[in-house]
């Protein structure tokens, strides 16, 4: 659906000094997919977005979308394109002179329809987003939540086959961005629609990607299906992400005052389901004491994470400890106490 | 004595202040005619936005500053000529309204530029992002977005006008400053200087309290 081809976006800066915000990034983003583009701030995922459509022109490289290469357009046929993607952005960025209705009327003005079809389709949207009751507020009157709702209607307003969200749940408080997300993720369902989104919270991309792309420095450092990323982070910059939402630190006391092996085991997908470790005491005569643990459900699939203190014979232990590496491919010891 | 003398100057008040509503009036339609679109000119042209056209935004700019740094008495009679040209005649208040209106439409252009800049790039960027055409961004984002802040710009652009068109008197323009100069200043006749002058304060306040106000009502932010 989208296809980025070796994209580069330089700004000159007053004092003709050049700033690179995104450089050489290629993506292939398919069909109905949700794609998150993460970063701190800085690392050119907003310049990234923004070129997206157009609303930067990139220096080089190719931009197409839906089989259409923005970059060769004409302003013309450049509107045309842009009306069939979406856009929200952190600020919403409403009209504050009109009201709801008149907000999303105004993209499908834009698009050139008929009084009459405008009327149905606002109403519509405002069916979709839950704010049929806000029709005739102006947006000073209505929540940051609600604002998101009138700037994702009118993103929708002219059945875009993309939908662009630049730090769309930053402005927001966590039950908030909940809410906004969960109609994103409805939103990807009911209409197939394919989702760019950019954040700089994990949490966010944990809830509703189905691909991540990790930014740093302007360029893509790592990408792959958000539950890979998360069970095998490589780059230190996505091991800190991913620490952000998995937190598996021990105090340092905790781990001083023990007396035996401390090991981490990660449990992916169908084995977190299976009894390992109610196997592992049957088998093996140890005994276990868990220091910390978490499931997280990552697009329903379960990662889980436990930190485990072994005690009993050293040979037994070094036992157990195989067995479990055997089952789960992933177990990790932290501190070997002999 | 008071009360006489006033009572015979009301006839020539109440010419006055027509005279001043004519010109100001006139004015100020030139103002909204010609300054509101060279006030988007000048914004939408600019670095930047969507218009971005480096010459025309510096030419126009050139323009604009170069009128506004005229003062008024002599833009009024540098213009005799148009104005004989325009109004069929170099004197009187239709003749004053051509120097009036030169002066406020550059005055106005820039206080409409002012207020656009006030707009959130952001806003937009979000109706270029949906497709929509420059001239329906003008008309349904810019324009309604600034209004709070052009109707501002119009009371201030009114108030002004008021000011210039006491100058409009030595071609004969008329209106409550003429009056207050010729008969009052001129003639020691501080009768009527003073009887001018608060009906000007009074024409003032009264133009100034009713721009704040529908400023107010359309401001939705």
């Amino acid at each position: 659906m989208i296809e980025v081809n070796n994209l580069v976006k330089v700004y000159r800066s007053k004092k003709n000094k050049e700033v690179i915000g995104v450089n050489d990034v290629s993506l292939k983003i398919k069909e109905g997919e949700i794609y998150g583009i993460i970063g701190y701030s800085g690392a050119g995922k907003s310049s990234l977005i923004r070129c997206l459509n157009l609303l930067e022109i990139p220096t080089s490289g190719k931009v197409k979308i839906d089989g259409l290469e923005l970059t060769k357009l004409s302003e013309k046929n450049l509107r045309k394109a842009r009306q069939k993607i979406g856009m929200i952005f952190q600020h919403f960025y409403l009209a504050s002179s009109k009201t709801v209705y008149e907000n999303i009327a105004f993209a499908l003005k834009a698009a050139g329809k008929s009084p009459k079809e405008i009327d149905a389709r606002v109403k519509e949207l405002l069916e979709l987003v839950g704010l049929s009751d806000k029709l005739n507020q102006y947006p000073a009157q209505l929540s940051g939540g609600q604002k998101q709702r009138v700037g994702i209607a009118r993103a929708l307003a002219n059945e875009p086959k993309v939908l662009l969200c630049d730090e769309a749940t930053s402005a927001l408080d966590p039950s908030t961005t909940k809410s906004i997300l969960n109609l994103l993720k409805t939103i990807n369902q009911k209409l197939g629609l394919t989702i760019v989104l950019i954040t700089h919270e994990m949490e966010v991309v944990k809830e509703i990607c189905h691909r991540l792309a990790v930014m740093q420095d302007g360029k893509v450092i790592e990408e792959g299906p958000v539950y890979d990323i998360f069970a095998n982070p490589v780059q230190p910059l996505t091991k800190d992400f991913i620490q952000s939402v998995l937190q598996f630190n021990l105090p340092q006391q905790l781990i001083e005052n023990r007396k035996g092996t401390i090991i981490k085991i990660q449990f992916k997908g169908a084995i977190a389901e299976e009894s390992v470790v109610s196997d592992l005491f049957q088998q093996f005569k140890v005994k276990g004491n868990i220091l910390h643990g978490k499931i997280e459900y990552i697009q329903d699939v379960p990662l889980g994470v436990f930190i485990m203190e072994l005690t009993g014979e050293e040979k037994e232990v070094q036992r157990a400890i195989n067995y479990i590496e055997e089952r789960t491919q992933n177990l990790e010891v932290v501190e070997h106490v002999a | 004595m008071l009360l006489e003398t006033l009572q015979a100057l009301l006839p020539d008040l109440n010419t006055a202040v027509l005279q001043t509503i004519y010109m100001v009036a006139v004015a100020l339609a030139a103002a909204i005619i010609f300054g509101l679109p060279l006030g988007v000119l000048l914004f939408v042209t600019d670095e930047g936005l969507f218009l971005k056209n480096k010459v025309l935004n510096s030419v126009t700019g050139w323009i604009v500053n170069l009128i506004r740094s005229i003062p008024y008495i002599i833009l009024l009679v540098a213009l005799l000529p148009l104005t004989k040209l325009i109004a069929g005649s170099t004197i009187g208040p239709t003749a004053a309204s051509v120097s009036l209106s030169v002066a406020a439409i550059p005055f106005f252009a820039r206080l409409v530029e002012t207020s656009l800049r006030e707009i959130d790039k952001g806003v937009i960027e979000s109706a270029v992002a949906v497709g929509a055409s420059p001239w329906m961004i003008i008309t349904n984002i810019l324009v309604p977005e600034a209004k709070p802040g052009i109707i501002q710009g119009l009371t201030i652009t009114t108030i002004s006008l008021i000011g210039y068109s006491a100058m409009a008197g030595i071609i004969g323009g008329g209106g409550i400053g003429d009056l207050a100069i010729r008969f009052g200043y001129y003639r020691y006749d501080n009768t009527i200087m003073f009887t001018t002058v608060i009906v000007l304060v009074v024409l003032v306040q009264i133009i100034q309290i009713s721009g704040d106000r529908i400023s107010r009502v359309v401001d939705k932010r």
